[in-house]
């Protein structure tokens, strides 16, 4: 169990789906990555139906986007991330999401395994840097992620001014920053 | 590509990242991070913070039938995926999927002294349009409610904060009060964001403004 919680091989698994459609490696992956994107989309505001059903929608889109996962780029949990994300914007604001412009590089091209190696360490780097902060920091992170910042909620909740809060924010991001530049 | 000298703040960055802005300022910030590789690396480094939070954010179990119904998805046809736009010259490919197959099926409205708008179809948190100005024309003065992003598309513009041009983009906010001024060389297109009425400073724009929708 613990060798497939290892960022690396979700990273094989997600070859497997794109070079041999394989539906051992989608399972792998769906049970991982399904609960926590459903308790993403919970935590977001949805109710339990919707976020079921767009978790495995999710992981349906993972299974067809396969070949334009990029590991030099993003970790799996990253690009999943931005998946979920597109798909609470789609689900539960019902509105678009304009994504840029794909960088142009021919289709064929396997990404060079050193950035590779180098991106997913910086990953795991940034997981660690975060499971490392402050309670009270990790936690201001992680609401702007679930769409519970910007807005007077927070200050009303913590009894904070939002300048206050943004300016935590800065410090906890700044902070990450320093850390990842630390462990490079 | 010219140097992009006028970025996105940290706000906008995670913001988009998170997923958590308006549409139209969606919009904006994908149509700059398409001709922006600094701020595109900061969009890539805030989702990977997202990636922590999805590792982070714990489980809910899926009911029984789910994995096999993901199954049953996967093997089922998959929906037809529209190609990617022709590149543009001026419009990058978020706008394009607004507007239609590029500037030409832009539909312009008159809004006087040469200047023309094309209002696009977002959600009504804020609005996005696109502007265009004659060469050398001035834009009225004026303050803002809200927040402004003005993102330059062709030719340039300059006021009290700089000159701006392809990619650059300028965030305005109660703060500042501006009055842009398009380069005299070139008209200039621009993708402006606002998220409640602008405050014109003079009766004559004031005036205009509900005929603007701005
Ligand atoms: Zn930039
Ligand atoms: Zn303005």
């Amino acid at each position: 169990v613990m060798a497939r919680q290892d960022k690396a091989d979700w990273i094989t698994e997600m070859r497997r789906i794109r070079d041999h459609a394989d539906e051992d490696a989608f399972v792998t992956l769906f049970d991982h990555f399904a609960p926590r994107v459903k308790a993403f989309l919970m935590r977001s505001g949805a109710d339990a139906a919707m976020a079921e059903e767009c978790a495995q929608e999710v992981m349906v889109t993972v299974w067809r986007k396969a070949a334009a996962f990029d590991p030099s780029r993003a970790s799996v949990a990253t690009w999943i991330f931005t998946i979920a994300r597109n798909k609470k914007i789609d689900a539960l604001r019902k509105q678009r999401r304009p994504e840029p412009e794909d960088l142009p590089w021919g289709p064929e091209a396997e990404p060079d395994q050193a950035e590779v190696v180098e991106l997913q360490q910086e990953s795991a780097h940034l997981g660690q840097a975060i499971a490392d902060l402050p309670e009270k920091q990790r936690d201001l992170i992680e609401k702007a992620f679930y769409g519970e910042l910007s807005h007077s909620e927070i200050a009303a909740e913590t009894g904070l001014p939002l300048g206050t809060i943004k300016s935590r924010i800065r410090l906890a991001l700044d902070r990450l920053r320093h850390a990842m530049e630390r462990k490079q | 590509m010219t140097t992009i000298r006028h970025h996105l703040t940290e706000d906008l960055i995670l913001g988009y990242a998170a997923g958590t802005l308006p549409e139209a300022v969606n919009l904006a910030v994908a149509t700059h991070v398409s001709l922006c590789d600094e701020c595109r690396a900061a969009v890539e480094a805030h989702e990977a913070v997202g990636g922590s939070v999805i590792e982070r954010c714990g489980t809910e179990d899926m009911s029984a039938g789910a994995r096999e119904s993901a199954l049953a998805a996967i093997r089922g046809p998959a929906p037809e995926v529209p190609a990617a736009p022709t590149p543009d010259a001026v419009l990058p490919a978020p706008l394009l999927s607004y507007v239609g197959k590029g500037l030409s099926d832009v539909k312009w409205r008159s809004v006087g002294m040469g200047v023309k708008q094309a209002i696009l179809p977002t959600s009504s948190e804020a609005t996005a349009r696109l502007l265009y100005i004659p060469a050398g024309v001035a834009m009225p003065d004026h303050s803002h409610n809200g927040i402004e992003l003005t993102l330059v598309l062709k030719g340039a513009f300059e006021d009290e904060d700089g000159r701006f041009a392809r990619g650059d983009i300028e965030i305005a906010d109660d703060a500042v009060q501006h009055t842009p001024v398009a380069d005299i060389s070139e008209d200039c297109i621009c993708l402006a964001v606002t998220d409640a009425p602008l405050r014109f400073k003079r009766l004559l724009p004031r005036l205009a403004q509900p005929f603007l929708k701005i």
